[in-house]
């Protein structure tokens, strides 16, 4: 019986899908780099940056071979001295803002910015009105 | 006191107008496409080895002079790339040069694809870390770039090349002369 049950388990195991190319990852696709405090800056750069492929992903969070094509370019340009910033920017350079995840401000993404401000701002005229309202109610009555 | 209820109104009105705008761009196709903003911009320096025993590799240089060419992003790999192979032969029958870089390939594997379904190339560099591709700003198999006598990427085709876009790749190849 439990030969059977071990056969159908072995039946009901996925089998690997064609993977979309046979090619081994770029080394520095899933190897991180040995000096710790340069893995950490090119770990939160890769958090930060979009996978191309998979789009809701970052290239951190993807296996998708091109995501990690790009971990390998992040992590071999941090180890060339390059700044994290420099990085975004020659990313940004070839494929627009839409590759990076750390907002911006820019012509079209200002709004985002200043509606919360204008918000609040509001929120307080109304509230002090208020309570000076409020205030000057009870200074009637007394 | 009816125009102050009136107001009361506003946010669910507001809701539902975003509700019914979330709704509408529920049904709406999604452009996937991510296009290169290296349009205008000078080829990177690059030099890629042979793909495959049969042609030279690719290296920017080979861009510099002479008639503007395509630079065709594919892989033997990709399943479109066998879609589009015809309109590159059709492309090189019009007498342009297609330069290709083979995205994470093997020389066998280029080989036997060319064996099947035709060599339009004139030279095929091998990218094994997609290296090229990103420095040019291209997010995928196949893609194709106009590139002028100066190396000056001119123009980004993506996706797989079909029968009605070879006039266009023809026309911005005459503009790019």
């Amino acid at each position: 019986m439990i030969r059977v049950m071990l056969v159908l388990l072995a039946a009901l195991m996925a089998l690997p899908v064609a993977a979309q190319d046979s090619m081994p990852p770029a080394p520095y696709a899933y190897n991180q780099l040995e000096d710790p405090a340069m893995e950490a800056e090119a770990a939160a750069l890769m958090a930060t940056l979009r996978c191309l492929k998979c789009q809701s992903q970052s290239i951190a969070d993807s296996d998708a071979p091109m995501a990690g094509d790009m971990r390998h370019q992040v992590r071999s340009r941090i180890l060339a001295g390059e700044s994290p910033a420099e990085i975004r920017a020659w990313l940004i350079a070839r494929y627009g803002d839409y590759v990076s995840y750390e907002p911006t401000v820019s012509a079209s993404t200002w709004p985002l910015f200043a509606v919360p401000v204008l918000v609040i701002l509001i929120g307080a005229g109304v509230l002090l009105r208020r309570l000076g309202k409020r205030r000057s109610d009870a200074g009637d009555a007394a | 006191m009816s125009q102050n209820r009136l107001w009361l109104w506003l946010p669910l009105a507001l809701f539902a107008f975003f509700a019914g705008l979330a709704g509408y761009m529920l049904t709406q196709e999604k452009d996937q496409f991510v296009e290169s903003t290296m349009i205008g911009e000078p080829l990177p320096e690059f030099a890629l080895e042979p793909a495959f025993g049969g042609l030279p590799g690719a290296a920017r240089s080979d861009f510099v002079g002479g008639k503007p060419r395509l630079l065709n992003i594919w892989a033997s790999w990709c399943l479109p790339c066998i879609a589009e192979a015809p309109q590159l032969e059709a492309l090189k029958a019009q007498g342009v040069e297609i330069i290709g870089i083979a995205i994470r390939d093997r020389p066998e594997d280029v080989a036997n694809f060319l064996g099947q379904y035709g060599n339009p190339y004139t030279r095929i560099g091998s990218d094994r870390i997609s290296e090229v591709q990103l420095a040019i700003g291209s997010s995928g198999v196949p893609e194709t770039f106009v590139i002028d006598a100066k190396g000056v990427i001119r123009y980004q085709h993506i996706g797989d090349i079909r029968e009605d876009d070879v006039p266009v790749l023809l026309a911005e190849l005459e503009k790019a002369q």
